[in-house]
């Protein structure tokens, strides 16, 4: 057997071993399985939140958008991404957390729909949640058969991708069905450690054999020297637009909607937990992007590497890998690429049967007719049906997984402005919400019909991205169907505002 | 004012991100990486930095407080 699929398949069985463990400890409550009874400490916090939202979108895909778009992908992701995710754990997850921590929240759904006192908006955001969290899903299910076929010879000799993608969805629903949050958690934070580490190491290795960094940045500048700044070099690399530039700022917003990311926020202990997770997470992305990033680039300048088009560009960061490390360390590194797809899809898997169970199963007395244990399964084969929906969409699908990512991120972060406003504004009522999540699902789906097929698509060939102009409409659609709708109870906002009855002109305001 | 001048650092950075001025400068640093990854790698330090300041000048500690008031009522 290939020696780099035999160290894949130890691996796997080893982060399924976490799984069987957690199911030991677990304390056989809905609280331990769902939210690790609230207990989570600062250094797992910050590797759960961090693997959670680093996905393959930071490793395969950063790389491949660097292959062809150069070093600029950095700072248009990562270090934006480095300063406005903390601020959001920040201003938006410490409030969430208390909120869970006072009402035992534990979904989104449940907090806003008490927030507004709406049944119909919690049954839209659930149906629109998921329908967002399928592309993401999509991510991780596709790199997985990308990885293990890269590995196994290419293309044309190696497993095809859909054994890759059926295997890591099999493992990560076994290790989230066995030990819930918790085992999500420690599943987490293990193969954090393994991707940063291993990532480092591919980075070192992959330059080292490409005669050191000087060497092959100087390879690049002589060849591409426009993957080196923003600018481009006419009309074959046009560039990218300062206008391009600002709007993708909006795009981490995204992580203010993230199902899986509100249940992670609901873990910590205590609200001084994040403190860790806020400092540290800047370095943390910059020690993940920047060596994938820069080896997408060096990669260019290889002559081992043929020209990779469109999605294809997905897989350079393996072929790097695999041209340039022994067997030994290419199975290493691959398990390292795996597990930063599989930290995510756990957490996403598990968001998904919580939302089934509490926001469909028990909010609509389901639960009455069914005993706890019908409940678990029924929440088992409902995530169980989105993965098969996944993986079929991921056998027809030949997407980049940057550009994937970046429609599904455009649409949670569309859905921003719903948290701020029943965060922070009092007069926000159920009509401003609806109002807000249904332009999103009209502007999203009409944005998306336009330019899923266009490379780089920007809104009527502005140079903006549909992002900013979701971000914008969602927050119009908030304010006015707010503004035209009857203030919300004075119950409502004792319950949620108890700083204090506010006065009337702060109500009207 | 602590508090203020946490979050006016907050906006002043978020516009630091637009560097115009290293837009078309593909020059390496000690030949080594280019002067605009490394702009944005000192951009990711200074947002760590920046959340030090909010979690020191801006701690929503009065949601922990009524957390605590609450217990003690149970």
């Amino acid at each position: 057997m290939n020696l780099s699929l035999l160290i894949i398949i130890i691996y796997l069985l080893l982060v399924l071993g976490l799984g069987f463990w957690a199911n030991l400890l677990l304390k056989k409550t809905g609280e331990d399985y769902f939210v690790a009874s609230r207990t989570i400490g600062p250094f797992l916090l910050l590797m759960s939140l961090f693997g959670t939202n680093m996905t393959t979108f930071a490793i395969l895909g950063s790389s491949g958008e660097a292959y062809h778009e150069g070093i600029g992908v950095f700072g248009l992701m990562a270090s934006i991404s480095a300063l406005v995710m903390p601020c959001i754990f920040f201003f938006v997850g410490t409030r969430v957390w208390a909120l869970g921590k006072r009402f035992g929240y534990l979904t989104q759904v449940q907090y806003f729909r008490e927030r507004w006192g709406s049944d119909r908006l919690g049954l839209l955001l659930f149906a629109v949640l998921i329908a967002l969290l399928v592309p993401y899903l999509l991510i991780g299910v596709m790199a997985g058969g990308i990885i293990i076929q890269n590995l196994t010879g290419g293309p044309a000799e190696g497993l095809p991708q859909w054994i890759g993608s059926v295997g890591i969805s099999g493992v990560v629903l076994g290790y989230v069905f066995l030990g819930g949050l918790r085992g999500t958690a420690w599943a987490n934070a293990f193969q954090t450690l393994v991707f940063m580490t291993l990532g480092a190491l591919a980075f070192f290795a992959v330059v080292n054999d490409l005669g050191g960094l000087r060497t092959a940045m100087g390879a690049v500048a002589e060849k591409f020297p426009h993957l080196l700044h923003r600018a481009g070099d006419g009309d074959a690399h046009p560039g990218m637009s300062p206008w391009l530039f600002l709007s993708y700022t909006f795009t981490p917003l995204s992580v203010g909607m993230f199902p899986h990311m509100f249940m992670h926020w609901l873990t910590a202990r205590r609200m001084e937990t994040f403190r860790t997770t806020l400092v540290f997470y800047p370095f943390c992305i910059a020690a993940v992007w920047l060596p994938s990033v820069l080896l997408g680039v060096i990669a260019t300048a290889d002559p081992a590497i043929p020209f990779l088009e469109g999605a294809r560009s997905n897989s350079v960061l393996i072929l790097l890998i695999s041209n340039h490390a022994s067997p030994l360390l290419a199975g290493l590194l691959g398990a390292g690429v795996l597990a930063a797809a599989m930290s995510s899809l756990d957490s996403q898997f598990l968001s998904a049967g919580t939302m089934f169970t509490h926001d469909i199963v028990i909010h609509y007395k389901f639960h009455d007719r069914l005993d706890e244990k019908t409940q678990v399964r029924l929440g088992r084969a409902f995530v169980s049906l989105i993965v098969v929906i996944t993986l079929l969409l991921s056998f027809f699908t030949e997407r980049s997984i940057f550009n994937l990512a970046v429609w599904s991120f455009a649409g949670f972060a569309g859905l921003f402005p719903v948290i701020v406003a029943a965060l922070f504004w009092k007069r926000s009522t159920r009509y401003g919400a609806l109002s807000s999540v249904l332009t999103v699902a009209i502007f999203w789906t009409y944005l998306f019909l336009q330019g899923w097929e266009t490379r780089g698509y920007t809104v009527g060939g502005t140079g903006i991205m549909p992002v900013a102009v979701l971000v914008l409409a969602s927050a119009v659609g908030m304010i006015v169907g707010s503004l035209l709708s009857s203030p919300p109870s004075d119950a409502t906002l004792k319950k949620f505002f108890p700083g204090g009855k506010p006065s009337a002109a702060e109500v009207k305001t | 004012m602590k508090k203020t001048l946490s979050y006016v650092g907050l906006i002043v950075l978020y516009f630091l991100h637009q560097d115009f001025w290293f837009w078309n400068d593909g020059t390496l640093v000690f030949g080594v990486l280019p002067v605009g990854l490394v702009y944005h790698l000192g951009f990711c330090v200074a947002a760590s930095l920046l959340l030090l300041s909010l979690i020191r000048n801006a701690w929503p500690d009065h949601l922990q407080v009524r957390e605590e008031g609450e217990d003690s009522k149970e």
